[in-house]
């Protein structure tokens, strides 16, 4: 249910309501590609604000750079207390769980950021 | 009013003492930052890629570690607070499996160590192995925090040292999720700290030995545990050296001890000091009575 979506609806949310994380930003803007198995998403990230968040499917999306997972793979990383090994998006990395794509500068440039960003259902509870 | 009696945490000095050892490695002069607490047997501690011996202050600060053992950390040159040799701007630091042996053996010699113990982590756990390998005459028995045999790189190491990226935060962001996710806060962001000063291009030069130079697969299985004893202790949460990769290792060193730390990532000594030391010295008693019995 779309109510039910984290990322759609309580992502900007809780990440501009963290002043500490949007000063970490404050130098990103970009727009980036987060896909959860079939769900696709754009995420607009403006001087370290979630200025956007749309759900796909698109037609002809314009992103940066991707975030790729399976659904199973996010809800694990997405629960409160992930297993080793889906506990950071570098574990995911390692693991071969999660494939980075694109023009990868301003995800590397702030990784930190990004790291709280999507670690932000986790706190929230995000639906599995 | 004595203002001791009114300040809950008057200032106080550690037991750690630090000096600046000038000694040779690899035929440059170089200036090395060592420090130590405590007396009797000596563990000699090393710091991982990109790091410092700011990780082994709680280790260092242990009374009762302190009262069997003399605790020495020092800072590979390079690092913390050891400069680099002289020319260093002309060059692309990366550390060799042979340069790091013998930078240990020297401050080793230096310091007249007789058979000390040998602890290091990640990059230090696997030099060990070499040192257990090569070396054996020449230490007590040796202790690998998050060794295992090879690492293949996981991700483009080039982010690690470019002009236009933060060398502090991304090295930082790179190891954060290798700290266990139970780890304390305090613990958490001190050793995020460490890995944010390091200099442009050490743990990338680091990581050359813990990803190409440093591979020990093929001959781990000739350490000889009876000419130097074997200790592996393995953080649950650590994906850059795994607890698979300890058990291979496990597997293949006949005599070795190994155990899994619950909840622990790569950082045991400085991400969540009282739980590793609660892991640690069990492991330290083990080695002193077995170095004693050689």
């Amino acid at each position: 249910m779309q109510d039910d979506d984290f990322i759609l609806n309580r992502l900007a949310d809780a990440v501009n309501r963290q002043e500490r994380l949007v000063w970490r930003g404050r130098h990103l803007n970009t727009v980036f590609l987060l896909e959860r198995g079939t769900d696709a998403y754009l995420i607009t990230v403006a001087a370290g604000r979630i200025q956007a968040v749309r759900q796909g499917p698109f037609v002809m999306p314009r992103w940066q750079f991707a975030l790729r997972a399976s659904a199973e793979d996010w809800a694990q990383f997405w629960r409160p207390l992930p297993p080793p090994g889906y506990h950071d998006l570098m574990a995911l990395v390692k693991f071969r769980r999660l494939r980075a794509e694109g023009d990868l500068y301003p995800l590397m440039s702030n990784l930190l950021y990004f790291k709280d960003v999507l670690a932000c259902p986790r706190a929230e509870g995000a639906p599995s | 009013m004595n203002p001791q009696q009114a300040n809950p945490h008057p200032a106080v000095f550690e037991p750690i003492i630090g000096r600046y050892l000038h000694l040779t490695l690899g035929g440059r002069a170089h200036r090395v930052y060592v420090e130590e607490a405590g007396s009797g047997i000596p563990l000699l501690c090393l710091h991982t890629a990109g790091a410092d011996t700011r990780q082994y202050r709680a280790v260092m600060n242990d009374p009762r570690i302190l009262q069997t053992f003399r605790v020495i950390a020092f800072d590979l040159p390079w690092h913390g607070k050891s400069s680099p040799p002289e020319g260093w701007q002309q060059e692309t630091y990366r550390l060799t499996s042979e340069d790091y042996a013998q930078a240990i053996i020297a401050v080793a010699d230096a310091m007249a160590l007789d058979k000390p113990l040998v602890m290091g982590c990640s990059i230090g756990g696997r030099i060990v192995l070499h040192l257990a390998l090569e070396h054996a005459h020449r230490f007590g028995g040796a202790i690998g925090l998050q060794s295992g045999a090879h690492v293949d790189p996981y991700y483009d190491l080039e982010w690690l040292n470019r002009p236009d990226v933060h060398g502090g935060e991304v090295c930082a962001g790179i190891v954060s999720g290798l700290v266990g996710p139970g780890s304390p806060d305090n613990h958490r962001w001190e050793t995020l700290w460490h890995y944010m000063q390091s200099g442009p291009g050490v743990f990338k030069g680091d990581l050359h030995f813990y990803t190409a130079d440093g591979d020990i697969r093929d001959r781990v299985a000739g350490i000889d545990t009876r000419r130097c004893p074997l200790w592996l202790l393995t953080g649950e949460y650590d994906y850059s050296c795994t607890p698979q990769d300890t058990e291979f290792l496990a597997g293949r060193i006949a005599g070795s001890h190994w155990q899994i730390m619950e909840g622990m990532g790569h950082f045991p000594m400085s991400e969540d000091p009282d739980r590793f030391l609660a892991y640690l010295r069990p492991v330290l008693a083990q080695a002193a009575e077995a170095r004693l019995r050689e």
